[in-house]
């Protein structure tokens, strides 16, 4: 295996005293993977998503991604690791609706101080490539459910991250519009975008995804590579 | 429990900061608005207030106790018709010698056992009352500068009496009717009176009718009528001294009400502010409660008692801490107006408490209903799909702005809302229009304190500094008796000696006159000058200042008595001679009630060759030392009977109040504003932590998420202080137009027109200040909020 991008040693994670959200679990993805995370609701996936993306820090064990130990940085710094390594989509899309599409992707350059002309260059590019350009001046309120979650992507790869974490992606989606955003996924991956996909469907799992964890309980049910659907 | 208990009990317990908020908004407009309605009813015809609560003398005679005995005296009362009497009271007149107030001039002493009775029932200020020989109590204006109160424990000695005796100082009293100086046991009457002095008594009376000086005068022709020829030596009447009193207190009454009004303004508008927005927040919350099978009504009800809870506790917390503040403030406006308040009233602590409560309730009630009629659907929806925000077009043109995107983000959000930044708007604006206002009046304040200043150094007649008058002489028209006038010094001596030292830029010299002119019944005073310097101080309204002999200057109070304006001509009758003297200058000037006549010692010279000027006023060259020109100056006048001091610069005890209080009652409603804002700020907050959490995870740090937050209020405060500012100076020229038109002035420019334009900037930005103040902790909270927690809000 190559050096890995997300090392993950012994992870536990405990809320208010409760049973563990994760029970030391220890995993290592590497660079270019695209792993889908399964498991029933209750299971840790969001947990673990969340450690990864430096939203949520473990009770104990280490989270590393791309040489930053993510569980001993501080606010500041976690939020200065997401915009350099992390770009997140979600399934309720979580684009602000105050701001117009090109607005929205533009947001995680513009909070990393990216040159004004570098960041619009770049968000039109984003933009263009995954097929919404001709939404960039409207609000996110206007678009379909599949266009929405492109423009997530846009924003999520806007900092060209090391790592795309993506939350349920195509939840909140209609069967064509997942099939859609599944595609964009593909093709992410298949440009040698990292990939890490929490998901409950199967399918999306199958097409997407060449490596599985099963999660039961907080803890690593099942580790599996996959033959990816085409 | 019941379903409705148990909701109302998990909103108070588990929204703990609106919870909180709700509760200190509530306690904090209470406190206002019981502060500020203390005020209005403690500046609500404050003389008379005081008069009714002593039981004030309508009528306070002075009889010659050699020439009436007590019992004719105490017989006046019934042959007057009096309601009630006090007295008779021996008096006598003594000229004490005080450590700090090296002054013989005489004072009134009266001898009661007690200060009350059913007449002039004196409010001791401090100390105790008399109980035996060798003590009194003194009188006090609290309205003396501080150096001249007199203080408990300091002795008067009296060298005038044999033996040079003193008295201890056990106490100081008030009396509304300034019937005495100070008080003694009435035994001691005899041995305070000098051999040969003429002893007194004093006898007050209420009447029936005296609400107008003829009903005095006739109560008066009647007492003199009653009693032995002769006996009557002095009457005074409460009109006179009403006006007197008025004279001080009447220019203060309405920046006080002003302020009372806005404090309770302030209250209304936060109350409802927060209500609105604390149910307002709850809709969602409503929406489940009504899908688990609540009535509207049930939601009402459980809205109107999850906000009536920490209001009532709110508001009880706000009528202690009001009366406890109020006591405070009810001292010095005690000062001030000579009253006896002691407390609230008890019915303007239920009034406030009703009044908050109610406001609360109705608003609640307003916001619950709204809520409780929306579709069930609707109201689940809430938080979820988000309502049509405004404000894209203010987003797209602040994400232009070159500005850092947290900033640019913050700067769009008060167009999201509208409604609620014009609420927040409304709240700045007070706080700033408040601190405008403040600032405006003490400046006003002082300006008028300024004009009474008529140099840097002044000279007085005689070796000895001069002192507080005496009070509670009852001696018509004038309220006091002066000691034996000292002799002008020699004009020629003192004029060398001022000309002599380095240092002086100029000078004048006042003689004290009186004369009458036509038209006007009483006497008035004329301050005839000489030197080069007369003008030092006084501030201009029109024409000029008199620049030969037959030119007069006067204040707006003899022009609209004798009918007159800058330029018409009148008649002065000095001693006999009539002087025609043209109005050339109208100023702003006190004195004698607006009727004194300044001008050139040369206009009075035919009618008075030998008027000398009796007191000097001597204006220094910038950066002279005054301690050391004072002292120089002394020596050149040890062989003339005069003596020169540093002009008093000290500020009227008065205006400390004034200012005290407007300070006190600023900071307040700034508090309030500050606290208006933090809760408009907590609840856009928990309305866009959703948005925050997007921020954070898309890589938002803390510091850019407080840059965000406190971004978001400064337009409303720059919005909020460019209103308030304004509105404030708005305020002070009309409450000291107001404060003109009441006493019969018109006010200088430099007493009305305050601000320098530096100064109107500052106040425009102090709303940006309130604003910042107030978002600081919700952005603080907003920073700390865990991003995971913030995306999993609804």
């Amino acid at each position: 295996m190559t050096e890995p991008v997300i090392e993950l040693h012994e992870v536990s994670r405990r809320y208010d005293g409760g049973p563990p959200a994760l029970d030391s679990v220890s995993l290592r993805i590497a660079a270019g993977e695209a792993v889908a995370i399964l498991g029933p609701s209750g299971s840790g996936k969001s947990t673990l998503l969340n450690l990864v993306a430096g939203l949520d820090r473990p009770s104990s064990g280490t989270v590393s991604v791309d040489g930053v130990r993510v569980d001993e940085l501080g606010e500041a710094a976690s939020a200065r690791y997401r915009r350099a390594k992390v770009g997140m989509v979600f399934q309720f899309f979580n684009l602000l609706d105050d701001l117009t599409v090109a607005d929205n992707v533009m947001l995680p350059a513009q909070l990393a101080g990216m040159a004004r002309d570098q960041t619009r260059q770049r968000a039109a590019d984003l933009l263009g490539k995954l097929g919404v350009a001709q939404h960039s001046r409207a609000y996110p309120g206007r678009l379909s459910g599949g266009e929405r979650q492109r423009v997530a992507v846009a924003r999520a790869l806007m900092n060209r991250p090391a790592l795309l974490l993506a939350d349920e992606p195509t939840g909140a989606l209609d069967t064509a519009s997942g099939e859609d955003v599944q595609q964009l996924i593909k093709d992410l991956h298949a440009d040698g975008q990292t990939i890490v996909l929490v998901t409950h469907d199967l399918a999306l799992a199958r097409a997407c995804a060449t490596r599985t964890i099963q999660l039961v309980d907080g803890r690593v049910a099942a580790d599996t590579a996959m033959n990816r659907v085409r | 429990m019941s379903a409705v208990g148990g909701v109302v009990r998990s909103g108070v317990g588990r929204r703990r900061v609106q919870t909180v908020v709700v509760g200190l908004v509530v306690m904090l407009a209470v406190t206002a608005a019981v502060l500020g309605g203390s005020l209005m009813v403690a500046s609500s015809a404050p003389f008379d207030r005081a008069f009714a609560q002593q039981n004030g003398a309508h009528l306070t005679a002075q009889f010659d106790a050699a020439k009436a005995t007590a019992a004719q005296v105490s017989a006046s009362a019934q042959a007057i018709g009096a309601t009630a009497s006090a007295g008779p009271f021996a008096t006598t007149i003594i000229s004490p010698d005080t450590a700090r107030n090296r002054d013989s001039e005489p004072m009134t002493v009266v001898g009661r056992a007690d200060p009350g009775g059913p007449v002039d029932a004196v409010s001791l200020i401090s100390g105790r009352w008399v109980t035996g020989a060798g003590e009194i109590v003194l009188f006090s204006d609290g309205r003396l500068p501080e150096f001249f109160q007199p203080k408990v424990g300091d002795a008067l000695s009296l060298p005038d009496l044999p033996g040079s005796p003193t008295l201890k100082v056990v106490g100081t009293a008030r009396s509304v009717s300034e019937t005495a100086g100070g008080w003694v046991m009435p035994d001691q009457i005899k041995a305070l009176t000098a051999p040969g002095a003429d002893s007194g008594y004093q006898m007050l009376y209420r009447l029936a009718s005296a609400a107008t000086a003829e009903q005095i005068d006739a109560a008066r022709t009647t007492l003199l009528a009653n009693v032995p020829a002769e006996s009557l030596t002095g009457t005074r009447s409460w009109l006179v001294t009403r006006t007197n009193s008025a004279g001080n207190t009447v220019l203060y009454v309405p920046f006080l009400i002003a302020f009372g009004v806005l404090g309770v303004l302030m209250a209304v508008l936060i109350i409802s502010n927060v209500i609105a927005g604390a149910v307002g927040m709850a809709t969602r919350r409503i929406g489940i409660l009504k899908a688990l099978g609540f009535t509207p009504s049930q939601v009402v009800r459980a809205y109107l008692a999850q906000a009536l809870i920490p209001a009532s506790v709110g508001a009880v917390l706000g009528v202690v801490a009001g009366n406890a503040l109020t006591v405070g403030v009810l001292a010095q406006t005690n000062r001030l107006y000579g009253t006896s308040d002691t407390g609230v009233s008890w019915w303007l602590d239920a009034l406030v408490v009703a009044g908050a409560l109610a406001m609360v309730a109705i608003t609640a009630w307003a916001a619950a209903s709204r809520a409780g009629r929306l579709r069930t659907v609707d109201a689940l929806a809430v938080g979820r799909t988000k309502g049509l925000r405004h404000g894209h077009t203010a987003a797209r043109l602040t994400a232009r702005l070159p500005l850092p995107r947290p900033v640019s983000l913050g700067l769009a959000h008060p167009f999201a809302r509208p409604a609620r930044s014009a609420t927040i708007i409304a709240a700045i604006a007070f706080g700033a229009a408040a601190a405008t206002f403040a600032v405006g009046l003490g400046s006003t304040l002082n300006e008028v304190q300024a004009t009474e200043s008529h140099g840097d150094v002044i000279i007085h007649p005689g070796k000895r500094m001069s002192g507080p008058p005496p009070a509670g002489l009852p001696t018509e028209g004038q309220g006091r008796v002066a000691g034996g006038p000292p002799s002008p010094p020699d004009p020629v001596a003192v004029v060398r000696a001022i000309t002599a030292q380095a240092g002086t830029a100029g000078y004048s010299g006042e003689a004290d006159t009186q004369v009458t002119v036509a038209g006007l019944t009483n006497a008035l005073d004329v301050l005839a000058y000489t030197g080069d310097n007369s003008s030092y101080g006084y501030r201009m309204i029109g024409g000029r200042w008199f620049s030969q002999a037959n030119e007069i200057v006067v204040s707006t109070p003899f022009l609209t008595a004798t009918r007159t304006k800058v330029g018409d001509s009148v008649v002065l009758t000095d001693h006999g001679v009539d002087i025609t003297v043209r109005i050339v200058g109208e100023v702003f000037n006190t004195e004698d009630r607006g009727l004194q006549i300044l001008t050139a010692a040369t206009t009075l010279a035919t009618a008075e060759p030998e008027l000398r000027a009796m007191s000097y006023s001597i204006a220094l060259k910038p950066g002279t030392d005054k301690a050391a020109y004072v002292k120089s100056l002394n020596t050149a006048l040890e062989s003339v009977e005069a003596t020169a001091e540093v002009a008093e610069e000290d500020t009227a005890e008065f205006i400390i109040v004034v200012n005290a209080l407007t300070t006190l009652l600023t900071l307040m409603l700034v508090v309030v504003a500050a606290l208006g804002v933090l809760n408009m700020v907590v609840l856009e907050t928990r309305e866009r932590v959703h948005d925050l959490g997007v921020h954070k995870a898309l890589g938002m740090t803390p510091r850019q998420t407080i840059a965000m937050v406190i971004a978001s209020v400064v337009v409303t405060g720059l919005i909020g202080g460019a209103i308030g500012a304004p509105v404030g100076v708005l305020l002070q020229r009309t409450i000291a137009t107001q404060m003109g038109n009441v006493t019969g002035f018109t006010l200088p420019a430099s007493v009305v027109d305050v601000y320098q334009p530096m100064q109107l900037v500052l106040f425009g930005l102090g709303g940006l200040l309130i604003a910042v103040t107030g978002s600081l902790l919700p952005a603080g909270w907003a920073a700390k909020t865990r991003t995971a927690t913030a995306l999993r809000t609804e």
